[in-house]
């Protein structure tokens, strides 16, 4: 493994320096001009070049076991080292459900092998996501995944008395239960959001009382037992209200927003194409400022993709009958600059945060991953280039699924290189398999 | 007009286009001999993902006097039960050389997909889509209204032009009042004849339990209101229109969207009492199939207001004017005749 340097680089989006990585660390950093590369060193010309600590996914889905044929851990994971990340964690609505040790040390075994990012499996709450007994928890997080989040995600963990349990169990390991808050009997048949488009063109609605009414409960909830919370991909003004009065309160609750609720609305439905079918729905252009302010402000603490490759004959059909989910991966980091870096909402030292070094703390993986720019620190980082575009085609991009709705759409900045302790993962924009992997 | 998909779509002109020529075929279908040449050699498929005979005997019906070859193809099958995808379907009438499809489906927007995913260069005629649209309906039942209110003495409020003829050719619903009555929320109907009825220049007065009012109806070009019977007294519709109840609205325990049918009827069923509340001239409108003794009780039904039975009838003239327009194109059916 070459080591790299990296000239007159921006670390956070701040005053050029030169950055060296060696030995899977960042072996030295300094003034422009004033770091050796050893022999046999790569030079990175990365002028202009944004450098942020590798991403980090807490809400990915990679579909291995159980759904080859759209993703795999390798695919999956590959068109994550692509989008900048340098671990994700990969849910559990697998088949069979992430709900054991032996399933969740298969994944990160999968994630091992194919070496293009750290994959932490997330554990299923309840045995088979039925919501009816909890899983063998413990079984997971002491297993070599060391798995400490836990989801039912794809399903809420809608029962009251068990989502208490969830929370209060975890304690034991540290671990967080992250909700998929979606009220069932509010939301049965739901097929996009409720309000003036859903009543115009005939589908039926997903209220956002049906998300609030879930979140608003479950802080309470982790109030009342002193458990840590995160809500999954909050969509609506009136969630991120509640989460900003739950931690006013003190309440231990942490939010992701996915890039596509930062951008895309209902309005989008009107064309009847599935690509913009997804769970929760797309909601109104004032849910989506609602969303920026939230995560402007800290209220929301992540961004996370919700990655979710999907087969075309489940998007090629009747928006009835079409499967919920887009991909993300390639395109989060763009979304994020176009949303809200571009917008001077963020700095580039915010993104490092929401998209990496919060979702590493929320994952407890914050030894190594979302980790300061500095001498010492494991090199997990990704080059960037702002000034960039691109136009998002589904079908050229590393994940095994076409389903993105940014189809055609232009979005800034492009990554330019990856690296996962010091191997590039992508370089010159190109994934580079390890060597060996399988 | 490449398809006909959603009342939604339909600009004054065109709408009066299909009903005036929709006039010029109900005249026809009083000759002795009803079929026509027009479409000879064309081939209309009626593609129905949904069981509705009535709809599908109409545009038959249509297709064949126009002379049209006609192919019903039932391709029942839901998110549930998938069959053949619609993508394939589509494909397979592509290949055989459709010139039209007539479409039924359970899913809303399953005409707009066909029309717009390039599986296909057929015209696309929505006959009723999930709870989005249905369009020919809705010209039926203005193509009714018009016929009884704007073009024969006795209307009480006219079109734009005073002048209009026999049907009304020519005329808006300028002034007219209709009240649309029942489960709105899941009503194709309803939603196409908001749209075109407000295109035409009418009022429109949506009348419906809450829970039978969508969420987002706002936006739509109509009032509502809760109470039937203030509707009837105080607004004074020129036309009545009622909705089917679907029956497993009704069950469902927690999930009901009223507490029984007794209630319904009671509450917003259309019966004797009600129907002396309406104005002289007004008549009374229902897409059927009728529940009689729920939303409209059989004297309701069977009085001489009531023009559910001219409604069938139309529909096919409607249907031949859809059809006719879309495939033989032109602006105007004079000379074809």
């Amino acid at each position: 493994m070459p080591a790299y340097l990296l000239k007159d680089v921006s670390p956070l989006g701040e005053s050029p320096v030169d950055v060296l990585l060696a030995d899977g660390v960042i072996g030295a950093l300094g003034a422009p001009g004033t770091v050796d590369a050893p022999a046999g060193a790569v030079v990175v010309d990365a002028a202009e070049h944004v450098l942020l600590p590798g991403l980090v996914d807490l809400h990915t889905h990679l579909r291995e076991p159980g759904r080859e044929d759209t993703e795999t851990v390798e695919s999956g994971t590959r068109a994550a080292a692509a989008g900048g990340f340098t671990a994700v964690h990969a849910m559990a609505n697998t088949s069979p459900v992430a709900d054991t040790a032996g399933v969740v040390e298969q994944v990160w075994r999968l994630g091992q092998e194919a070496g293009w990012v750290d994959v932490h499996p997330v554990g299923a709450v309840t045995v088979g996501l039925d919501g009816e007994r909890l899983s063998e928890l413990g079984a997971m997080a002491e297993s070599k995944a060391r798995v400490r989040v836990f989801s039912d995600d794809g399903k809420c963990v809608h029962d009251p008395v068990l989502m208490r349990r969830a929370l209060e169990y975890v304690k034991a390991f540290d671990g967080v239960v992250a909700q998929h808050a979606q009220e069932p009997r509010l939301t049965e048949g739901a097929q996009m959001h409720e309000g003036i488009v859903s009543a115009q063109i005939g589908l039926a609605g997903w209220p956002a009382v049906a998300e609030e009414a879930i979140i608003a409960r479950d802080v309470l909830l982790a109030e009342h037992v002193g458990s840590r919370l995160h809500v999954c991909h909050l969509s609506t003004r009136g969630s991120v209200e509640i989460v900003r009065w739950a931690k006013a309160r003190g309440i231990d609750v942490t939010a992701e927003v996915t890039p596509h609720h930062l951008v895309l609305t209902d309005e989008l439905a009107r064309g009847y194409d599935p690509a913009f079918k997804v769970n929760p729905p797309l909601r109104t252009a004032d849910d989506v400022a609602a969303v920026r302010e939230g995560l402007a402000d800290g209220t929301i603490d992540i961004v996370a993709t919700d990655h979710a490759p999907h087969a075309r004959e489940d998007k090629d059909c009747e928006w009835g009958a079409a499967a919920f989910g887009m991909t993300g991966l390639e395109t989060a980091l763009g979304v994020v600059q176009q949303t809200m870096v571009d917008t001077g909402r963020l700095t580039w030292a915010d993104v490092a945060r929401v998209l990496s070094a919060a979702p590493a703390r929320i994952g407890r993986i914050d030894e190594h991953h979302g980790r300061p720019i500095a001498v010492g620190e494991p090199a997990n980082l990704v080059l960037v280039d702002p000034a960039a575009t691109r136009a998002v085609d589904g079908g050229a991009q590393q994940t095994a699924s076409a389903n993105t709705p940014f189809q055609g759409r232009e979005l800034p900045g492009r990554v330019v290189a990856t690296f996962l302790r010091g191997r590039a993962t992508v370089l010159g924009g190109t994934p580079v398999p390890a060597e060996g992997a399988g | 007009m490449k398809h006909l998909l959603a009342a939604h779509d339909l600009s004054l002109d065109e709408a009066i286009l299909i009903l005036d020529t929709a006039s010029q075929m109900a005249a026809t279908q009083s000759r002795e001999i009803k079929k026509l040449p027009t479409l000879r050699g064309r081939t209309v498929v009626n593609l129905f993902f949904e069981d509705s005979t009535r709809t599908r005997i109409s545009f038959e019906t249509a297709a064949k006097r126009l002379s049209a070859d006609v192919i019903n193809f039932s391709a029942k099958g839901s998110s549930v039960s998938k069959g053949e995808s619609l993508k394939d379907t589509a494909l397979t009438l592509h290949a055989m050389g459709a010139d039209a499809v007539v479409v039924r489906h359970w899913a809303s927007g399953a005409p707009y997909q066909l029309a717009h995913a390039g599986w296909l260069d057929a015209a696309v005629l929505n006959a009723g889509d999930g709870t989005h649209a249905h369009p020919t309906q809705a010209l039926l039942d203005a193509f009714t209204i018009r016929r009884h209110l704007v073009g024969r003495r006795g209307g009480r409020r006219g079109g734009r032009h005073g002048g209009a003829g026999g049907d009304g050719v020519g005329a808006d619903l300028k002034g007219l009042r209709i009240a649309i009555v029942g489960d709105v929320l899941h009503s194709r109907v309803a939603r196409s004849n908001v749209r075109l009825l407000h295109t035409l220049g009418a009022e429109v007065t949506l009348v419906a339990p809450p829970t039978l009012l969508p969420i987002g109806i706002e936006a739509w070009p109509c009032a509502t209101s809760y109470d039937l019977d203030e509707t009837l007294a105080r607004w004074h519709p020129d036309a009545v229109m009622m909705l089917r109840v679907q029956r497993e609205r009704m069950s469902g325990g927690a999930g009901a969207f009223f507490p029984s049918p007794l209630e319904y009827a009671r509450r917003y069923g259309l019966d004797q009492r009600r129907l002396a509340l309406l104005p002289e001239h007004a008549i009374v409108l229902h897409p059927g199939p009728m529940n009689r003794g729920l939303e409209i009780s059989a004297a309701a039904a069977d009085s001489p207001r009531s023009v559910i039975v001219e409604q069938v009838a139309n529909g096919v003239a409607v249907r031949m004017a859809a059809l006719y327009l879309l495939l033989a194109g032109g602006s105007s059916a004079e000379g074809t005749l």
